[in-house]
């Protein structure tokens, strides 16, 4: 069963930087400038979590940020998609093991892509929210194929 | 209007119906073009038209979150009040050479008073979510409805002066009377430069009342996120994007029936239901053109202002546009 088919032409993403250098930010702002146009997709920047379906989190969580990313995470109304973007996000890049994070993003909140890259290509975070989707009606395929309790 | 009869209750209640459904679907479709078009005036490829359906549809599924210190009620209240409200004023507003279902129940003065309605209710929808962000943007969409009212009235109040002018026997305020007088055949040449400055006024009026650039201060996405939406989600935000793609029809429906009441099928001899679907179309060729000018045009070439400027704006150049245009459509009158 497919989750909803209006769900993969209009994802909303709500963009978290949880510590991160900036580089990652500013490729996704490029996505949205004319050369990528995120918007050909139906992917629309949203400054508010509650509207989003998408978190695109840049960087290693420091330890003040944990809090927040997990209440971000909460807001943020079902059915939903957490994308780690940038290889500081996806394991702590130069900065692992630092005495102020808490981890990388998959440590506080569960990650459903991982976006690579040091900053990350738009093209590859347009892609990263696109397979976000494929991935999650998988998951709700094979819940609905396990037996009902 | 002291009784009427079962059939035409239930006549007006399917008409309602109707109008609101279509005044929903076309609503969204233009919102579909008006992105598409800012889209390709920035040199980007932009959404498909039918994105503003797609995103509708999303959001219906999606989980709705009512925020721990809001106050319930009001909170979801509030987005179905502002989409009733501005259908409701859909339903005085006549399409094409089709009187307004509601024709002789309300003129524009009564359209005036609901057009504050959806602005209200957002307002209040802003107040109750108990956010900082939506706090804000519930001021200054408060500030904006004192700002520009009084252009609104102003242009409204002139062209039916005039008309009660011209025809003092006729019901001016109504829109069948707007509609039937277009202002450009009443005025000299004098009273047409108001009329052009009128028409200005309330070009300037659509966005705001819309919140669309460089008016759109109470929503601002940058700033406030979302300002008074910001703590809507799922299906509440749904409704408020469809009475976002209603109020356009209903401000662009009310620039053409005050300013463009114009129908072609006269012009090309047709006539009975042949006409009727001709002017109709006619009619949403003419929303579409307004709406391109109003919003969508302004809306990429400049940016937002601030909400003292928007004021500012309003009260101060807009405001005497306003009145030089009532006072040239007066002097019209009185040396003619």
């Amino acid at each position: 069963m497919k989750l909803n088919k209006y769900f993969e032409r209009s994802l909303w993403v709500f963009h978290l930087n949880t510590g991160s250098c900036n580089g990652c930010d500013i490729e996704i702002v490029a996505g949205l400038t004319p050369r990528y146009d995120l918007e050909r997709f139906g992917i629309k920047l949203v400054g508010s979590p509650k509207h989003a379906d998408v978190l695109l989190v840049t960087g290693p969580v420091t330890g003040r940020m944990t809090d927040r990313v997990k209440r971000i995470y909460e807001q943020t109304p079902n059915p939903k998609a957490v994308i780690a973007v940038g290889t500081c996000g996806t394991s702590g890049g130069v900065f692992y093991n630092s005495y102020n994070l808490a981890g990388s993003i998959d440590k506080v909140i569960p990650v459903d892509v991982y976006v690579l890259g040091c900053p990350v290509r738009p093209e590859a975070i347009i892609n990263g929210v696109l397979q976000a989707w494929i991935k999650l009606e998988k998951l709700r395929e094979s819940m609905n194929a396990a037996p009902a309790k | 209007m002291t009784s009427i009869s079962l059939f035409e209750i239930l006549v007006k209640i399917i008409g309602a119906i109707v109008i609101a459904f279509l005044g929903i679907v076309i609503g969204l479709f233009y919102k579909g073009i008006d992105r598409k078009l800012a889209a390709r005036m920035q040199a980007r490829v932009g959404p498909p038209i039918r994105q503003p359906f797609l995103d509708f549809f999303k959001l219906m599924i999606k989980e709705n979150i009512v925020p721990e210190n809001a106050v319930p009620w009001i909170f979801n209240g509030a987005p179905i009040m502002t989409l009733v409200s501005s259908i409701t004023i859909l339903l005085y507003l006549p399409v094409g050479n089709i009187p307004p279902i509601l024709s002789g129940y309300g003129d524009i003065v009564l359209i005036i008073y609901l057009l504050t309605l959806p602005a209200i209710g957002m307002v209040v929808g802003g107040f109750a979510s108990g956010s900082p962000y939506a706090n804000i943007g519930a001021q200054r969409e408060m500030v904006m409805m004192m700002s520009y009212e009084l252009p609104l009235v102003t242009a409204v109040i002139a062209l039916g002066w005039k008309l009660s002018q011209v025809y003092p026997q006729l019901n001016v305020f109504s829109l069948v009377a707007i509609n039937a007088n277009p202002i450009w055949g009443l005025v000299g040449p004098l009273g047409f430069i108001g009329a052009i400055l009128l028409f200005i006024t309330l070009a300037a009026v659509t966005p705001g009342e819309l919140s669309k650039i460089p008016f759109d201060a109470p929503e601002a996405e940058t700033e406030l996120a979302g300002g008074i939406l910001v703590e809507y989600s799922g299906r509440n935000l749904a409704l408020f994007g469809l009475t976002d793609a209603v109020k356009t029809i209903v401000m662009t429906s009310l620039t053409v029936a005050l300013f463009f009441p114009y129908g072609i099928s006269h012009l090309l001899a047709f006539n009975g239901a042949f006409a009727l679907i001709v002017d109709t179309l006619f009619f949403l060729v003419k929303i579409f053109l307004v709406m391109f000018f109003e919003v969508t045009f302004i809306r990429v070439a400049v940016a937002r202002l601030k909400i003292d400027q928007v004021s500012f704006a309003y009260w101060i150049p807009v405001s005497i546009i306003g009145l030089l245009g009532l006072m040239l459509i007066v002097l019209d009158t009185i040396i003619v």
